[in-house]
């Protein structure tokens, strides 16, 4: 046992290091370790232009989705290597959330499903971040039930007519390109009817609306189409083949590694650390202990996790199934966290105001976002039923609606 | 980086789960359980013919001196097999101990026969309910001879020596003590895991041999507890694993409603989140593995979190076997009680989930502050 680079990733990291040492936007360090929970905001300067120009700068020198081929824009670095430069990169790895759902989900997607030729016009403008991609899967009626999503495309020569809606489609305003799962043929069970496309967001009859969350934010879009026009050569996969593509797309929404879960640990025992309680700090209450030791054995936990599949990794291993508990365990901690720190505050713990709240009112921002956290990229209940029957084996649900055809399963009671 | 163990280790690991399946299954387990024996002795003598006592005792003591690693993974086994052996007081802490404070004779002359099986020690700390603080000890050593009583000690009834802690002014001392010898008298206490045993131990004016410097006992100890943690974490471990593998085979296996148990949500949801205890406790063992091999100064904190990482784990575990099996899983028949029973005593042996809690926090306070 060890937490040691061995001599190759040694060399890769010092690479790394170096490069970044002489080209990341340093003036932006601070802004971005103090940015708050949530979609990236920055003070001075326009959070997506230092995106796309810190990706920009990372494509030229090869360093944008290092991990993809070098025809594709990346440059062929190992899994392990495609670590080590996120452990480097760091913080400024922040403003690449930007192109998290494109990077991570649909060039993968199109990498394992487009020809050639699109992959060559589509992938590398990908990475540069000169074009950017959204995913639209989920729709009003079909959120955890992906598969009965009822948006659908018609066949009318070389095109296919999209009706339809989709929602919680993150980035939909700012992409050039969409991943879309539509529904081609309703006389045939869910699974069955489902066929993948991408599309051009500029088309005529995309309309995008952003949602107002619960928390007063907008982070997610509804997209809405009306007779918009795909040609058939943008299909990915065979018709009726559709859920099949999905499953690439969403074995790599688990599939990130070493991307660190945000749980408000750190930030917890610090605020436990200052904050008073009966004249002395909550670090030296009892029951305020006791919470702190149960999180940060979780916190510490997926840190650990995420290590060993970081050392399956290097050794040239799959990591094991372990590395799925991230979100699961993340997700409930982070709300958990942000109830306790507020009721430490007493009833000044009301207060969302940065400018009177304690901590900035970090912890009230973390209240109100943090349901989000436990359903999004699967509810802590789907995620719950794949380590019970991908892991540990146990049978699948058993669904009312299997083998009906779509258009016989019933959508509301009596 | 290789957060994980060996190729070698592995294999033993494969061993010590063969050698515990085949001399310890629960029927052997159960022979303890039932009176019938005070502790596993064919599982003793095998696994000091394997060298399994002495794996982290250096050779020139009588030990194998390969190191604290290969010892997790013989724990790791061990706690899944519930082999009713003294293991954590003659090795954890009472070799642990020896090498930590022991002068050279002492290791000398205690070590060997640790590591050969040939004698059981124990640790003797507790005298009542509550945390352990020099405070609470009330035994007392003048003119070479022991005072005070000592309740639970772990093993108590079948250990050999023991070594005891006492008070020594504001701090604490520690002292060898022959259990054989002049004045001292023990009695078998009845506890919630009979399968391993305890004992009240009265001395009065028993000869007593320092080990470590006077006063100086409070350090010593806190460091082999936190080094005892770490073997233990890997003893609640393999526990956490067996308890919940009963579960999700008892869930594939049995049918309600006309349908296995194991496709209802609320049993599938409570065995995914006894996986995700686990495979935090485990990362969090690992870690503290390292940590421990490797006398890291991140020791104390690492084996504090695996200690509550393992302690939560096992406990959750060990209780949802029994709900899963339902009314079979409260029957003596069944091995869930043995499981529930293990998983209750391991949270308390070195002292209380909040009594790790605490210092869990009071190690992170102290990185923060440094």
């Amino acid at each position: 046992m060890n937490f040691d680079d061995s001599a190759e990733e040694a060399t890769f990291r010092q690479t790394a290091r170096g490069w970044l040492e002489a080209n990341a936007p340093k003036h932006l360090r601070q802004e971005l370790e103090e940015a708050p929970f949530g979609r990236l905001q920055l003070k001075s300067v326009d959070a997506t232009q230092a995106s796309r120009a810190w990706q920009m700068q990372k494509y030229e020198s090869k360093w944008a989705c290092l991990h993809w081929p070098v025809e594709y824009g990346g440059r062929g670095a190992t899994p392990i290597e495609r670590v080590i430069w996120q452990q480097e990169e760091g913080v400024y790895g922040k403003l690449s959330a930007l192109f998290g759902i494109g990077h991570g989900m649909c060039g993968p997607t199109v990498m394992a499903w487009a020809s050639e030729e699109q992959k060559r016009r589509l992938l590398p403008k990908l990475a540069a971040g000169e074009e950017n991609w959204c995913q639209l899967f989920s729709e009003p009626s079909g959120g955890s039930d992906v598969a009965g999503l009822r948006t659908r495309a018609e066949r009318d020569g070389d095109d296919w007519i999209v009706n339809g809606q989709k929602i919680w489609t993150s980035v939909a305003h700012l992409a050039d390109w969409g991943l879309l799962i539509l529904r081609t043929d309703p006389n045939v069970p869910k699974h069955a009817g489902l066929t993948m496309f991408f599309l051009d967001m500029k088309s005529p009859g995309v309309e995008i609306r952003p949602i107002k969350q619960a928390n007063g934010q907008s982070d997610f879009n509804e997209v809405f189409f009306t007779d918009v026009r795909i040609p058939d050569s943008q299909r990915l996969g065979a018709v009726g083949q559709g859920w099949k593509v999905s499953l690439t797309t969403l074995m790599n929404e688990r599939a990130s590694i070493g991307a660190r879960a945000v749980t408000g640990f750190p930030e917890m025992l610090d605020f436990c650390a200052r904050i008073e309680i009966d004249d002395r700090p909550a670090v030296q209450d009892r029951a305020v202990r006791s919470k702190l030791a149960t999180w940060a054995a979780r916190a510490s936990g997926l840190k650990y996790t995420s290590y060993r599949a970081i050392s399956a990794l290097s050794k040239g291993e799959l990591p094991g199934p372990e590395n799925s508990i991230g979100k699961l365990v993340s997700g409930s901690m982070l709300q958990e966290i942000a109830m306790a720190a507020l009721d430490l505050q007493g009833e000044a713990g009301i207060l969302a105001d940065p400018a009177l709240a304690e901590a900035a009112g970090r912890f009230q921002a973390v209240l109100l976002r943090s349901p989000a956290v436990r359903i999004e990229g699967g509810t802590d209940e789907i995620l719950r039923n794949i380590i019970a029957e991908r892991v540990l084996g146990l049978p699948a649900d058993i669904r009312a609606d299997k083998g009906m055809a779509f258009n016989q399963i019933p959508t509301k009671a009596g | 980086m290789n957060l994980d163990f060996s190729e070698d280790q592995k294999q033993l690991k494969d061993q010590a789960r063969r050698f515990f399946a085949d001399k310890s299954p629960p029927a052997a387990v159960r022979v303890v359980l039932e009176g019938q024996a005070r502790f596993d002795q064919a599982v003793w003598r095998g696994m000091a013919e394997l060298g399994w006592l002495g794996t982290a005792i250096p050779e020139e003591y009588g030990g194998l001196g390969i190191g604290h690693l290969e010892q997790c993974v013989i724990a790791e086994e061990l706690g899944r097999s519930l082999a009713a052996v003294p293991v954590s007081s003659s090795i954890y802490l009472a070799a642990e101990l020896l090498m930590a404070a022991g002068s050279e004779a002492q290791k000398r002359r205690y070590l060997p026969k640790l590591a050969s099986g040939e004698k059981i020690g124990t640790f003797a700390y507790a005298e009542r309910a509550g945390a352990v603080t020099p405070r609470s000890i009330e035994t007392q050593v003048t003119g070479g001879v022991l005072t005070g009583t000592k309740t639970p000690v772990p093993d108590g009834g079948i250990a050999d020596f023991a070594i005891v802690a006492a008070r020594a002014g504001d701090g604490l001392s520690l002292h060898v003590v022959d259990l054989a010898g002049p004045g001292v008298t023990r009695e078998t206490v009845t506890t919630i895991d009979p399968t391993r045993d305890h004992a009240t131990i009265r001395f009065e004016s028993a000869p007593a041999e320092p080990l470590g410097a006077a006063r100086e006992g409070d350090g010593i100890i806190g460091e082999v507890l936190n080094r005892a943690a770490v073997l233990t974490a890997f003893e609640q471990l393999g526990g956490a694993d067996r308890a919940l593998e009963m579960a999700r085979d008892y869930a594939l296996e049995r049918f309600a409603f006309g349908r296995q148990i194991g496709s209802f949500q609320a049993i599938k949801h409570m065995l995914a989140d006894m996986y995700v205890a686990g495979a935090l406790a485990r990362s969090n063992a690992y870690w503290a593995a390292w940590a421990l091999s490797t006398n890291d100064a991140e020791l104390a904190e690492a084996a504090a979190t695996a200690r509550v990482s393992a302690t939560q784990a096992f406990q959750l575990c060990a209780k949802n076997n029994i709900q899963v099996h339902g009314g079979m899983g409260f029957t003596w028949q069944f091995d869930c009680h043995l499981y529930y029973r293990r998983s209750n005593l391991l949270a308390l042996s070195l002292g209380s989930l909040s009594n790790w809690e605490d210092r869990l926090v009071d190690s992170l306070l102290n990185k923060n502050a440094a």
